[in-house]
């Protein structure tokens, strides 16, 4: 048996209400909300927050590969895995790679990983928005999802990979230049016109590689970026009566390429063993595939769920600021100098300080050390230091200031000194969080951000947020 | 083992200093120019008198050229210093061993800074290739995490801490109005301090100290050498200075209610020039009141108020030009402005108009012309909160 051992899910803070682009332009927008990345996060920061989130539900699980699949890839050239392996704290001999470039790649790291017999992390994000009114703004969201992959060997399969099949179309309804940052879509009802035959096509032959029929199904999960398409999809697959699970549209919106797995870890939050689930994907061409829980996942639990980290959001962001974000509104900055990208050899250097959040403790008083120290600031001891995980380490807030004259895409910047459970204190900014209500005793978790961009580098590191 | 001193060893007979200000009519060869001109004509003496000279800048120039260069200075030793907003206290406190040593008969330390010419907003530093994980929080932000900390140690509310940092700015600018060489030289209301835009945390465009262009300069020469040069020489008594761990942004221990640099220094100075309580022996103190949380703590560092009262002394009028110990009777940081490597020489110029009874009527302290003391004190510090370099030095106008 192979299939799902593991999966994690990551909805940003925030929430654009699709009424607040309506109220500003006097068009586009709509009902509900869509989520949204904030300004210090990118579809590999996301990425590694699923993961985690996963890493933290299947306990001492360490994968052989990752793969990271997404449409809006921070760098070119250089992969975006490996910055997501190395947040993860993972060994240097597991391979991390990315699959990128379209929606639909997504499902060539899965079927990768379901086909193969290595246990994989499977990490999929994308920050998806379009030009100001478009209908890829309001209808699209920003999250992450990631999947472990593998079988009985390896821990316990919480969702059985029962088979797929698969039917592959050139046509052109979507794109995107790589230096762009909107898509261009074909007028609607032609993708809907070649989307169809494809679902029958894929349903008709998964449904006959699995030897399963439309009334084994206790749930479908359907998606795709052509809406008008995946509208018309269950019924073209034949499914009749066969429920459609919620396709999180009104609250996160349309997340492009991680969005089936989010959509599944919804169904997966919710399920009891026996349930048999089918995923069907419409992205040039469409992938279906069928999953069976097992008794395994009634002993799992994704913290957060997805319902649970959609409560938690904020709809008050400004339409301002969510444009700003995302560089459609560009601000005057304050009269500071350009920020500085970080170095390639100290970056290296203190690799798993930076992107682990990794300190050094005192083996002879425990003193933890953040950032690592070869010197103890207790006793002065010299190299006697072990490498101490902190990323999952709670804290609490000593002190903290609001700099309003730092430069930030987001002023003001909220700093705050922070000091962990067990020892060890660090300084760093806090995000997700409101500068009128911060407070020393408040309690804080670490996060995975981009601080910013200089000179085409993003510069990854930690912040705290507000302890959910 | 700790600082021998040099009490009485080095005396001070000539000082120099530029008003500070956004001085966009001269270049930083000007206030070198200007400042050191003074201070020779102050000692009177020639340039070619000099033996050596220790020059100090945090940014504005790099080496001893950039001030042989301006002054045309013939082959003698010049030595840059650095020590970041301690920079102009740190030339002098190395000026003046090369004195006691016996090496040099005659030395100036010169400081110069000028930071209006680059465009910015703030301080701005020049940051050294990293791994980007430091924090870039500018000054304000760093010094404005004392308020919140201070507030809750010592069970200040929000609005009388504002009240605190309020009357700090207050009286360092109505001491500053008096002092025709300072970059503000208006009194401000404390309504109109109090309301300002708010810049860090609760500190406020008032709350910060000016950034400004300037320079000032020091002659220096063996104590008996004194009176070849001027008949009210002062004297170096203590010289404390520390450079720590930096640990408390990495060490819960620290709380952010003080400066363990500051007190490491304050107690080597006092022990160098026999001071027991400061706040009783000496007439006036210039602190580094780079923010007004700053010269807050300040005075409980420097042993000038009981661990959590200073913000009842500051209430009280404590520090003020009439007070028992008057704290930045020029104005400070705040109001005089802070061109970096200057301003720890220009504290010390303060002492020197002060202990001499040379300031402007209208900012003489009654503690030297009544009071009779003679002592005067200048604190310097660069750095952050939990992570800075302190230098505290003690001069006075008589020997013994």
């Amino acid at each position: 048996m192979r299939g799902i051992i593991g999966y994690g899910t990551y909805v940003p803070y925030y929430r654009l209400q699709r009424s607040a682009i309506t109220a500003a332009l006097g068009s586009g927008g709509g009902r509900g909300t869509r989520a949204v990345a904030s300004y210090d996060e990118d579809a590999t920061s996301m990425a590694v927050e699923a993961g985690r989130n996963l890493l933290r539900s299947v306990d001492g699980l360490v994968p052989d590969s990752v793969y990271f699949s997404t449409a809006t890839p921070p760098y070119l050239d250089k992969t975006n895995a490996t910055v997501v392996h190395a947040a993860l704290n993972l060994p240097s001999r597991v391979f991390a790679g990315d699959v990128g470039g379209a929606p639909r790649s997504v499902n060539a790291a899965l079927r990768s990983a379901l086909d193969g017999s290595r246990l994989t992390m499977v990490a999929a994000a994308d920050v998806r928005s379009g030009r100001p009114g478009s209908a890829d703004e309001a209808q699209c969201g920003d999250a992450a999802v990631a999947w472990l992959i593998g079988g009985e060997d390896d821990g316990s399969v919480i969702a059985e990979w029962l088979g797929g099949a698969s039917a592959t179309g050139e046509f052109l309804d979507r794109w995107r230049l790589p230096a762009w940052d909107y898509s261009r879509v074909w007028e609607e009802r032609f993708g809907e016109h070649a989307y169809l035959p494809l679902v029958t096509e894929a349903a008709d032959a998964a449904f006959k590689e699995t030897g399963l029929e439309p009334a084994d199904v206790d749930v479908a999960v359907i998606t795709g970026l052509h809406s008008r398409a995946v509208r018309g999809a269950a019924r073209v697959a034949g499914l009749g009566e066969v429920p459609v699970a919620n396709d999180l549209s009104a609250s996160v919106g349309n997340t492009g390429t991680p969005h089936a797995g989010l959509i599944l870890s919804s169904v997966l939050d919710e399920s009891d063993p026996g349930r048999t689930i089918m995923v069907m994907h419409l992205a040039d061409g469409v992938d279906v595939g069928f999953y069976r829980t097992t008794d395994a996942i009634a002993s799992y639990t994704a913290i957060p769920s997805v319902v649970d980290q959609i409560a938690a959001g904020n709809d008050d962001l400004d339409y301002q600021a969510f444009l700003t974000w995302r560089g459609f509104l560009e601000r005057e900055p304050p009269r500071r100098p350009d920020p500085v990208p970080p170095a390639a050899p100290p970056s290296l250097r203190s690799q798993a300080w930076k992107y682990a959040f990794v300190g050094s403790r005192d083996r002879s008083t425990g003193t933890v050390h953040l950032p690592p120290q070869r010197v103890s600031v207790k006793g002065g001891a010299v190299d006697d230091m072990e490498p101490v995980p902190m990323a999952d380490v709670g804290a609490t807030v000593a002190t903290f200031t609001i700099d309003r004259l730092a430069y930030s895409l987001s002023p003001p910047v909220i700093a705050v000194v922070i000091d962990f459970d067990g020892g060890g204190r660090f300084q760093c900014q806090m995000t997700d969080a409101d500068p009128d209500t911060v407070a020393i005793g408040d309690r804080v978790t670490m996060t995975f951000r981009r601080l910013m961009t200089a000179d085409g580098v993003h510069n990854y590191f930690w912040k705290a947020r507000p302890a959910g | 083992m700790a600082s021998k001193g040099i009490k009485d060893q080095v005396a001070i007979v000539g000082m120099g200093c530029t008003p500070f200000g956004e001085h966009w009519d001269r270049s930083v060869d000007d206030m070198l120019i200007d400042a050191s001109t003074e201070a020779y004509a102050s000692a009177g003496i020639e340039q070619d008198d000099v033996d050596a000279f220790w020059f100090g800048t945090l940014a504005s120039g790099v080496s001893g050229l950039t001030l042989s260069r301006a002054l045309k200075i013939n082959y003698k030793p010049v030595t840059r210093v650095e020590n970041m907003c301690a920079t102009g206290s740190e030339a002098f406190r190395n000026a003046c061993y090369a004195v006691a040593s016996g090496a040099y008969d005659l030395v100036a330390a010169v400081g110069v800074e000028k930071l209006k010419d680059n465009g910015m907003s703030g301080l701005v530093s020049q940051p050294l290739p990293g791994d980007g994980t430091r924090p870039e929080l500018t000054a304000p932000a760093m010094f404005s995490l004392l308020a919140p900390a201070y507030a809750n140690k010592y069970g200040v509310d929000t609005d009388e801490m504002k009240d605190v940092l309020t009357r700090i700015a207050w009286k360092n600018h109505y001491n500053g109005a008096r002092n025709p060489r300072a970059q503000f030289r208006k009194e401000v209301g404390k309504d109109t301090i109090c309301n300002a835009p708010l810049i860090a945390g609760q500190l406020g465009i008032f709350d910060c100290s000016g950034v400004s262009d300037g320079s000032a300069a020091a002659i220096l020469c063996r104590a008996e050498d004194a009176h070849k040069y001027t008949d009210k020489p002062l004297y170096v008594k203590g010289l404390g200075f520390a450079s720590g761990p930096a640990a408390g942004p990495i060490d819960p221990d620290y709380d952010y209610t003080t400066f363990n640099e500051v007190v490491a220094s304050a107690a080597d100075a006092y022990a160098q020039a026999g001071i027991t309580d400061p706040r009783a022996q000496v007439a006036m103190a210039e602190v580094h009141d780079c923010f007004t949380p700053t010269e807050l703590v300040l005075m409980e560092d420097l042993g000038f108020a009981e661990r959590g009262m200073a913000w009842k002394e500051v209430m009280a009028g404590t520090y003020d030009l009439d007070g028992e110990l008057p704290v930045n009777p020029d104005g400070g940081l705040k109001s005089f402005g802070h061109p970096i490597g200057a301003s720890g020489l220009r504290m010390l110029f303060e002492c020197w108009l002060q202990l001499r009874q040379e300031a402007p009527e209208d900012r003489q302290i009654s503690s030297v012309t009544e009071g009779g003391k003679t002592l005067g004190m200048t604190h310097n510090l660069g750095g952050a909160p939990g992570e800075c370099v302190s230098f505290v030095g003690i001069v006075g106008s008589e020997l013994g």
